[in-house]
């Protein structure tokens, strides 16, 4: 796992995804911390964190698009499924070098804290809070983009596809308001991220959300497993 | 070292593998044969735990690659067809991943300086593997197969798209690894596996269509015996052509006779091919003595390795040599009663697949 995980890091900076994903994120928390928490004069800072959602939503799918359909192109999985090591170990390798360059991303809100610390009192709970939502957030989008990775050998296809279900499950909430049948609509309730995501922001701190998050993330691991031990079987 | 037993691979409807065993003990080189889509490399596939065999089972150092199949790759090192590099990695960095990744214990400094040395890479170890030459990518993808010292290597086409001066590099270093590995290398290319492996298995439409020395094969495979006979005739015209023909085609067991060259003045050298059950020697002669002509030379032309091959993946009189050589001979080797399907089910695309394989061959 380990020697996966420093190749992946390292194929993040090489191939020049690493730089791409972080300056966008940073770019863009940038203009929503000036807007929605600098202009508008507060130390709030769960405004800048709904507003993210849209964007990790959208960059994450570029973070995970190469990690497995590359493999496969080449036939470097070759090397990999050929290798004393389990399917967990290679599945876990990528996704946690993902994962890592997720956390290094969002630690820039640290650094408008400090930024905020100066002009005013720091809610660090709701700042803390909205944090580890937006990690766990991430953890389950990364695992639902490397699993879709690894369905196909195109790159361009993996990520179309991932920012696409990603943002139908990003739907679901105007989706279900329109929906007369109780069951679909709680079924779509409970299946939203948004929702989940959203009530972190406003400070509520639900430990039912955290376990959804988390087991998204090991059930599309899981699926990624299941698919390259699939693959032997073809 | 590696066991095979009863192993069968399907795809759908289509029989890749269908039923091939064998054993390969510690410190041979065995080479696998077949024209393309024989099923060398689906084999291979399923011997590294690549893929799963549909039914059937591989142990390689006694353990079953699919019951334990860490323990079994750990002993593996393998170069697919298509050799797995990261094309944005320097040699050495993807060289210390192979190493990672396979857990290897050796030192890590000595080990891939070893390896290097061993498949020629010391020059170019710091540059990406991107900008290599197809022969040094090659070699690159033999080193990660070396890491962690395999005892069993499986090599699938290990000098495709090579020179010919690093083919011979590559053979001679096979050959060197094979003194203390078990080598499984597989070719379409004849002289290849002849200079390289002590013995050979030459698979066919998925199946084992032969199994031992080139030596072995050539002799079990065939009763046919053909020969070159030079007469000199009384009169060196081409007068004594004719009448040499129509008496060696005179001759109890002679099949077939041709007219080659004129290679001295007035003299001919003849083709002769027997039943292969009588020795037609001495009646040459005798005829000779006879006629008062004298032979200026006997040679007995074995089959090479390329005729065999041609003769099985053709499945040219296969039938009738087959089952004679498994009645009289009782060969060491065993000829698969399958392969009499082979000659019913040669169909049109194989005879263009063998030209090519030939004409690859010639370029070495």
């Amino acid at each position: 796992m380990g020697a996966i995980y420093r190749r992946e890091m390292g194929a993040f900076f090489t191939s020049g995804v690493a730089y791409v994903f972080l300056s966008v994120f940073f770019l863009l928390s940038g203009i929503f911390f000036f807007n929605g928490v600098i202009a508008s004069g507060t130390t709030e800072t769960s405004a800048l964190f709904s507003s993210m959602f849209i964007v990790v939503l959208f960059l994450i799918p570029i973070l995970t698009m190469k990690l497995m359909s590359e493999e496969k192109k080449n036939r470097t999985d070759q090397g990999l499924l050929t290798a004393p090591i389990g399917l967990w170990s290679i599945v876990l390798g990528k996704y946690l070098a993902a994962l890592t360059l997720f956390i290094i991303a969002e630690s820039i809100v640290f650094v408008y804290s400090i930024i905020l610390a100066y002009l005013g009192d720091v809610v660090w709970s709701t700042l803390l809070g909205n944090y580890f939502a937006m990690l766990f957030l991430g953890a389950a989008f990364i695992a639902v983009g490397l699993f879709i990775s690894s369905l196909t050998e195109n790159q361009m296809a993996a990520a179309v596809a991932s920012m696409l279900v990603l943002f139908v499950l990003y739907l679901f909430d105007s989706l279900s308001a329109n929906i007369n049948s109780e069951l679909i609509k709680k079924i779509m309730a409970s299946l939203s991220f948004y929702s989940r995501y959203l009530e972190f922001t406003q400070g509520v701190f639900n430990l039912s959300s955290i376990v959804f998050f988390l087991s998204v993330a090991f059930l599309f691991n899981f699926f990624t497993v299941r698919v390259l031990d699939k693959r032997r079987w073809g | 070292m590696i066991e095979v037993k009863h192993l069968i691979k399907r795809y759908g409807d289509k029989q890749a593998v269908n039923d091939i065993s064998f054993k390969v003990e510690k410190g041979e080189i065995l080479g696998f044969l077949g024209p393309n889509g024989a099923g060398k490399s689906t084999t291979m596939n399923m011997l590294t735990g690549y893929i799963s065999s549909t039914s059937g089972q591989i142990l390689i150092n006694g353990v079953d690659i699919l019951e334990d199949p860490i323990k079994a790759k750990a002993n593996i090192g393998y170069l697919p067809e298509i050799p797995p590099l990261y094309v944005d990695m320097t040699v050495d960095a993807y060289l210390g991943f192979m190493y990672d990744l396979k857990k290897c214990k050796l030192s890590r400094k000595a080990h891939l300086k070893e390896v290097c040395d061993l498949c020629k890479l010391s020059g170019v170890r710091n540059r990406l593997i991107r900008n290599l030459s197809k022969g040094y990518k090659q070699r690159v993808g033999l080193a990660q197969a070396l890491i962690n010292n395999p005892p069993v290597l499986i090599l699938d086409e290990p000098t495709v798209g090579l020179d010919p001066n690093q083919i011979i590099e590559i053979r001679t270093l096979i050959k060197k690894l094979g003194k203390n590995h078990t080598v499984i290398l597989s070719s379409h290319i004849l002289q290849e596996i002849q200079a390289v492996c002590d013995r050979i298995i030459i698979i066919n439409k998925g199946v084992v269509a032969a199994d031992g020395t080139a030596d072995e094969i050539a002799s079990k495979l065939t009763n046919e015996h053909k020969m070159t006979v030079r007469i000199e005739g009384d009169t060196h015209t081409a007068d004594d052509k004719n009448k040499i023909v129509d008496a060696l085609k005179s001759i109890d067991g002679v099949k077939y006779v041709r007219a080659d060259m004129e290679r001295e003045k007035g003299i001919y050298d003849f083709d002769v091919e027997t039943d292969g059950e009588t020795d037609v020697r001495r009646a040459i002669n005798r005829m000779c003595t006879e006629n008062g002509w004298n032979i200026l030379m006997l040679q007995l032309s074995d089959m090479t390795l390329e005729d065999i091959f041609i003769k099985i993946t053709m499945g040219d009189d296969l039938r009738r040599n087959d089952s004679k050589s498994n009645k009289k001979k009782a060969p060491k080797i065993k000829l698969n009663v399958k392969d009499g399907e082979l000659v019913a089910e040669a169909d049109d695309e194989k005879p263009a697949e063998n030209n090519d394989k030939k004409e690859e061959g010639g370029e070495e």
